[in-house]
């Protein structure tokens, strides 16, 4: 038997879509038992959405002020004391999930590993690096639980037509005071989640400034898409930092990705490499963002972008 | 702030295209340049910052790794770290096993804060500093991009998917920087040559008692599944046809 604890990602009100993709990894393993363990202030709701999902056993659900803001030093030491009767504990590799389970990983004295992109075997998984130029295939040792985190980007959510049972459960373990949730700026936007859309269109430092990013929203807005950008647009301040994608951005897998003015670093284009079509659209035929496109389109962007802008309506 | 204890890994630099051995035993490293894991140099360059400000008297870089990691050390105390120390291994260990070294380390200096980069570009773990917390019994504030201290804590802002998380931590803590965080200096030349006459103490991992971790074994390496070359299109009309083709539109 293999038994699973995966720890929910949400907002304090939703099931994050990480979840359900960190599900259907969990249950490549040969006879999974998943248990999917929310934390939370209030964890109703969220609760629910995670017994929905396919291939979900059980839901277990721990309520509790302190887990307001999902503070690594405040969760690790609750999962440590549920995670006896687990061989696996996975949790995304998103922010939360990176920030969270080496905490737990290190409490529970075994090493652990990130960024899983495919199960081999009961305990063989693979995982890239050096910003993706690399694969390696790695065996967790026997006799330890695994704790790993699984790159969403390589696993598509399972369904949710499940009703699994939600057990409340309340843990003894000593929570620290040493760490406070002050605040969450997060931006508010009304295009599609970055990390879910099935199609993004993506900005870099050609564009210029915060004004002719206005140019990426509209081609976005006609395609109903996500809005992301390179690292360099970040940094120049044209678009906050939850649009950037790449080696310390998001790790996204649209249907379409469409980059504009990016050249295609190695750091950007791991973030990238699970997309179904890439568009690229750039002045430079030499820019290494065509060698992984799949569409290329040499031209000034500020010719091309209006252009297709109208030619979509 | 009496003390900042900032890690500095030895890392394949950033600019270099890693390949895989042929035979698939690992990475290309031989005759690679060699660099401060990128992250690092921001966790340096952040502490120099508050020892400038008056917030912190001491400025010590850490790197646990091979006798070659004195170049980074070096560079780190060119860039303003007052001392440095070795932890000489052959083979750098796993992210369990430099938290424990880490935290020795730490038993010894007793800094009020520690700075590590949010991941090492080699193998993209982003573990050690969360591991070293945990092991410490102390605060992480991961992926940092604003400090600010104010008496025994630091409010710290985290870039997190969603954006923005503040949250406030009592010291001693960890923090792990990320890229917004400053931006490094550039290392001078006098100062190269003031650097060598800074301490650089070195002790051998098997002095420390890191305790023997579990290993995860990595059995092979394969270059990443290529793309296919796409196609090239002349014009907005030229690509809209090819997205109407794959059904994208
Ligand atoms: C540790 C580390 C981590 C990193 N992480 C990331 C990451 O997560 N994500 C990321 O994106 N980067 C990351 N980077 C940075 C990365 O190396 C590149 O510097 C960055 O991706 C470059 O952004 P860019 O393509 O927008 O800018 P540039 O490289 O400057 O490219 C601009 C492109 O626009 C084209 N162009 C200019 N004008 C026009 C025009 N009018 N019309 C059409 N095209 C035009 C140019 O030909 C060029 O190809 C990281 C770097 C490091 C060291
Ligand atoms: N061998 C090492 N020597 C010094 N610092 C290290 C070492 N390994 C990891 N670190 C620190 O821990 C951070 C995260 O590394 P990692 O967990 O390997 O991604 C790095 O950015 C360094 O600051």
């Amino acid at each position: 038997m293999a038994k699973v604890l995966l720890i929910a990602e949400h907002d304090g009100t939703s099931l994050n879509p990480s979840t359900a993709k960190c599900v259907a990894c969990a249950a490549e393993i040969s006879g999974a038992e998943i248990e999917v363990a929310v934390f939370a202030e209030s964890a109703g709701a969220i609760a629910a959405q995670a017994a929905s999902l396919d291939s979900v056993s059980r839901v277990l659900s721990n309520e509790a002020t302190a887990n307001r803001g999902a503070l690594a030093a405040v969760l690790a030491p609750q999962i440590v004391a549920m995670a006896d009767s687990y061989d696996y504990i996975f949790g995304p590799s998103t922010t939360f999930g990176k920030d969270l389970m080496p905490r737990v990983a290190a409490l529970l004295g075994v090493n652990q590993i990130s960024d899983i992109m495919s199960v081999e075997g009961e305990r063989v998984f693979k995982r890239p690096i050096y910003a993706g130029s690399a694969v390696v295939t790695v065996e967790a040792p026997a006799g330890v639980p695994v704790v790993a985190t699984i790159r969403t980007a390589s696993f598509r959510a399972v369904g949710a037509g499940n009703s699994a049972p939600v057990d409340a459960v309340d843990v003894s373990a000593d929570i620290p005071d040493h760490t406070r949730f002050i605040a969450s700026e997060t931006g508010k936007s009304d295009r599609p989640d970055l990390q879910s859309a099935s199609r993004v269109v993506a900005g870099g430092r050609a564009l210029g400034s915060e004004e002719n990013f206005d140019l990426i929203y509209k081609l976005a807005d006609k395609l109903e898409a996500g809005v992301g950008a390179s690292r360099a647009a970040v940094d120049a301040g044209y678009v906050p930092n939850e649009m950037q994608v790449g080696q310390t951005g998001r790790i996204i897998a649209p249907d379409l990705y469409i980059a504009i003015g990016i050249s295609g670093a190695i750091q950007h284009l791991t973030g990238i490499k699970d997309a179904g079509t890439i568009v690229a659209i750039n002045k430079d035929e030499e820019a290494p963002i065509f060698e992984v496109a799949d569409i290329g389109l040499v031209g000034d962007l500020f010719n091309v972008v209006p252009e297709l802008t109208e030619a979509l309506d | 702030m009496e003390k900042i204890l900032v890690g500095l890994k030895r890392v394949v630099d950033y600019n270099v295209r890693v390949r895989v051995k042929g035979d698939g035993s690992g990475v290309e490293t031989e005759g690679v340049k060699m660099s401060i894991n990128p992250f690092d140099e921001i966790a340096l360059e952040e502490a120099l910052r508050i020892k400038e400000r008056g917030e912190a008297n001491e400025v010590v870089v850490v790197s646990i790794g091979s006798g070659e990691a004195q170049q980074q050390l070096r560079t780190g105390l060119a860039m303003g770290a007052d001392r440095a120390i070795l932890v000489e291994t052959v083979a750098t260990p796993d992210p369990l096993s430099c938290a424990h070294a880490l935290l020795e380390i730490v038993k010894r200096e007793n800094p009020e804060l520690v700075i590590l980069g949010k991941q090492a570009i080699d193998n993209d773990n982003a573990q050690t500093g969360q591991m070293l917390a945990a092991l410490w019994g102390r605060p992480q504030g991961t992926f940092a991009s604003k400090l600010e201290f104010n008496g025994g804590s630091v409010r710290v802002t985290r870039e997190v998917d969603a954006g923005l998380d503040v949250i406030e931590v009592d010291l001693p803590a960890v923090i792990t920087a990320d890229l917004r965080l400053n931006e490094p200096r550039y290392v001078k030349l006098p100062d190269i040559m003031k650097a060598k006459k800074k301490p650089l103490d070195q002790i051998p991992l098997a002095e420390l008692s890191v305790p023997d971790s579990p290993a995860i074994a990595e059995t092979g390496f394969e270059p990443p599944a290529a793309r296919e070359r796409g196609i090239m299109v002349d014009d907005v009309a030229g690509l809209v046809g090819a997205l109407n083709d794959k059904g994208l539109l």
